[in-house]
């Protein structure tokens, strides 16, 4: 139908579409740019079929509440969503993770790979109408990110400048080689704020976070804590005739049941990352007004994983994380706990992710192998048919984490490893976990595109350090993977980096620091009446510049 | 001749034995769980989502193919257990405390009192809450909340009686025989004070359970220990496309609690004959 639809020539698809039910129409369209291959054939048509209109508003959700929309102090998920439409980075990625510009206009890096240099976009102006230019890029990330943003930090302190070499042309010297340095621009990685209103101030103390001033398409006009944050349309945009929105709402709806309802009954038009639990996906997925995508999640790509304790017996060994890896059953974990939302991880990178590589060693169920391996260890079943006690502390982040934990502790009970459960709050996990006061947990982090931004950071040694989330809490140390991870980040050669981040995968994956469970997705619905939204891998938290919603 | 007389008081209520009746089946499903449903009731036993009347699931199966049936017989042991000791041990500080201010009066009253009264200025299950995370759930920690929070009204009912019996020609003859104090308490007073006790204390139980409930519900039950309120808990958001995972252990719920208070009536009315009479 699509193809057929692709070879009309537009004029007569107008007419065509013109007594057609609307929304099928639409639909069909949506269905025809959805399929990548006609994509490129559909184009044209497409445009000339459906044209941009001006104005509307763009309803979704905010879940849970942002403490601040100062992108630069918080970059939670909900943060990010409502943010990337006031601040700016200055460049953003598309579903292959290239570089495409945002803020920056057109970039060159030099062939030693160490010298970047970005020239941005002319007449860009603050909200508060003053004109934006190099210094503030400069301020950012060589004075204000350095202080507040860990993530930021980690990767502009390899710098050994950073100089505007004019108005709209910023430079950045690298002290060794880092290719991923590239994929370090993105809005929540480092969000350009302005330098008239923080520098020489307490940026954290600063009165201005309250009213974030960026340079985005959108404005923040309201926030009425509880209820919603309204953005309007910032009509200074320096991109002619964008944004094509009047504004973008977010609503505060901390009940998931209506968080359901109010995209059923149309109250809003795009649910997002964790709005809707995924045992409502299956249901939602058949409502004719809305769409389902997974995409959109590729620079965030979470890996979910079982996090295990090295410094606890028999933890310590690798064939008992290896018998763990056998008792699992990971595709009933994506089909009957994420309800189908997810793909089978094979190794530590998420297959989204650059240089991941699947020719690794793989762990299909198998509760035999499993005993086998407790077998070896010496750990026999005694009169109650247990080989060893562990405790699981999953994840508080919701039901879908509480239904997992309650798997495990079944699928590892079948091969005789007894399983007594946790439970614990958001902030006790957190620093249980940081504390290295745990055995087993369940968790997920983000990979940012490439293993030496999101994925290193979990196995190196150097990372061990107590009191800090999100780093290698396990107590894990190799000093292969650490050369290796060392040697990948700085090495310029993309087939040299495979070479070595293929060995590093292949490493892991035998010695399994963690037991790798899902390679997650969050379901987005798109009602259909809403256009080139979601196209990057950026997703939601993009800059929502060209969307535009269908009369 | 007193059991006799109970007996027909008690089945006088045709309530109450309705209530017995459906009691007596509960405690026998609690006991034969591992009969009834061998294997563990958190076993995977079957495809997530059957319906009832299932091949392999009556009641039918959770979202992780858990059979509720087993999940409710299983359910039942730790409902009725918590229940059960959670009272006694509401029993336990409640009595005593009671029984001191009461026998004792003056300044230990007061004290005694006012620290029952803080208790009972805290919302019961707000505290209930409170106590658990603190403690993270397990059947101990549950078991300690509840009866923390269910003691105080045991405490004034038991003040009261000791309190007017106190007075009574009996005590005064006790005393005066020089008897000891924890003698007169345990041996005269405690005795001609039970019915009143008995009875909320009945009705304590089906409080209990409930509280059980309402924390797992709220998933501060035990991870470890399948229980009603866990199952609906757990439930409750996918009610729309499976109503049968939350609705049979509510029914659990339901009839226990209902069984537990007309039970808790027919005691009332057999031990206090003059209130029944006068009733009619």
């Amino acid at each position: 139908m699509t193809r057929r639809l692709s070879g009309i020539p537009a004029s007569l698809q107008r007419g065509f579409t013109r007594g057609f039910h609307r929304a099928a129409a639409a639909g069909l369209l949506a269905a025809a740019l959805a399929i990548p291959g006609t994509a490129a054939l559909v184009a044209a048509p497409a445009m000339a079929q459906e044209t941009p209109v001006r104005g509307g508003v763009l309803n979704s959700i905010v879940q849970p509440e942002p403490p601040t929309l100062m992108l630069g102090l918080n970059q939670q998920g909900p943060t990010q969503t409502v943010a990337g439409k006031i601040y700016q980075g200055l460049l953003t990625y598309d579903r292959k993770l290239t570089p495409m510009p945002s803020l920056a206009e057109s970039w060159t890096v030099s062939p030693d790979g160490l010298t970047y240099t970005f020239k941005l976009y002319q007449n860009v102006k603050w909200h508060d109408g003053k004109p934006f230019s190099a210094a503030d890029v400069v301020f950012s990330t060589s004075k204000f990110l350095m202080e507040v943003h860990p993530r930021a930090r980690a990767v502009f302190s390899r710098c050994e400048s950073i100089k505007a070499l004019d108005d709209h042309t910023v430079e950045f010297k690298l002290k060794e080689p880092f290719p991923a340095f590239i994929q370090a621009f993105e809005v929540s990685s480092a969000p350009i704020v302005p330098a008239h209103i923080y520098e020489g101030s307490d940026y954290r103390a600063n009165p201005a976070n309250t009213t974030p001033i960026g340079t985005g398409p959108f404005k923040l006009k309201e926030w009425v804590k509880g209820s919603h944050i309204q953005l309007v349309r910032n009509e200074d945009y320096y991109k002619k005739d964008l944004p094509y929105l009047d504004g973008i709402t977010f609503r505060v709806i901390p009940d998931a049941a209506s968080r359901s309802l109010a995209l059923e009954s149309g109250q809003v038009q795009q649910t997002q990352y964790s709005d809707l639990e995924p045992f409502e996906v299956p249901r939602m997925k058949t409502l004719p007004n809305v769409t389902l995508t997974t995409e959109g999640y590729e620079f965030v790509a979470p890996m979910a994983w079982l996090e295990i304790n090295h410094r606890v017996k028999p933890l310590d060994d690798k064939r008992f994380r290896k018998a763990i890896a056998y008792a699992i059953d990971r595709k009933f974990i994506r089909d009957k706990i994420w309800f189908g939302l997810g793909r089978v991880p094979t190794g530590p990178v998420n297959s989204v992710v650059k240089f991941y590589d699947p020719k690794v060693t793989t762990y299909e169920p198998s509760p035999d192998k499993a005993k086998a391996l407790l077998d070896e260890m010496g750990l026999k079943p005694d009169a109650k048919g247990v080989r060893a006690t562990v405790k699981l502390m999953p994840m508080p982040y919701g039901e879908t984490w509480t239904r997992l934990g309650e798997y495990l502790k079944q699928a590892l009970g079948k091969v005789g490893v007894a399983v007594v459960l946790e439970s614990t709050d958001a902030a006790g996990w957190a620093q249980r976990v940081a504390n290295w006061d745990y055995e087993i947990t369940t968790n997920f982090l983000y990979q940012y595109g490439d293993p030496a931004l999101g994925v290193a950071r979990t196995y190196i040694s150097s990372n061990i350090r107590k009191g800090v989330l999100f780093t290698n809490t396990m107590g894990y140390s190799n000093p292969k993977v650490d050369e290796l991870f060392d040697q990948a980040s700085r090495e310029n050669d993309p087939a040299k980096r495979q070479e070595q981040y293929s060995e590093v995968q292949r490493i892991l994956s035998d010695d399994l620091p963690v037991v790798w469970l899902l390679e997650m997705e969050f379901p987005t619905f798109l009602d259909k009446r809403v256009k080139n939204a979601n196209t990057t891998a950026i997703g939601v938290n993009d800059t929502y510049e060209s969307v535009w919603l269908a009369k | 001749m007193i059991k006799s007389d109970f007996w027909r008081a008690f089945v006088r209520n045709k309530g109450a034995v309705l209530g017995l009746v459906i009691l007596v089946a509960i405690v026998v499903l609690a006991v034969f769980a591992s009969v009834f449903f061998p294997g563990d009731p958190w076993e995977m036993a079957t495809a997530p989502f059957q319906p009832p009347l299932s091949e392999d699931a009556l009641l039918g199966s959770d979202m992780l193919g858990r059979d509720i049936a087993s999940g409710i017989a299983h359910g039942a042991r730790v409902s009725l257990l918590i229940g059960l000791t959670s009272t006694a041990a509401a029993l336990a500080i409640g009595v005593t405390l009671g029984a001191l201010a009461g026998f004792h009066g003056g300044k230990v009253d007061d004290a005694i009192m006012r620290f029952t009264e803080l208790f009972q200025t805290i919302p019961n299950f707000v505290l209930a809450v409170v106590l658990v995370a603190i403690f993270t759930p397990s059947l101990t920690t549950i078991v300690a909340a509840i009866a923390i929070v269910s003691w105080p009204p045991l405490a004034r009912l038991a003040r009261a009686e000791f309190l007017s019996l106190r007075t009574r020609e009996f005590v005064q003859a006790a005393i005066t025989t020089g008897q000891s104090n924890s003698t007169i308490i345990l041996r005269q007073i405690l005795p001609n004070s039970l019915s009143p006790i008995i009875v909320s204390a009945s009705l304590m139980v089906a409080t209990a359970i409930l509280l059980e409930s309402s924390l797992s519900f709220l998933g501060l039950g035990d991870p470890n220990a399948m229980s009603w309120g866990y199952m609906i808990g757990a439930a409750r958001t996918v009610i729309r496309q499976a109503w049968w995972m939350s609705v049979f252990p509510g029914l659990a719920i339901v009839l226990t609690v209902l069984a537990l208070n007309l039970v808790g009536e027919g005691l009332n009315d057999a031990l206090n004959p003059k209130l029944a009479r006068s009733r009619g």
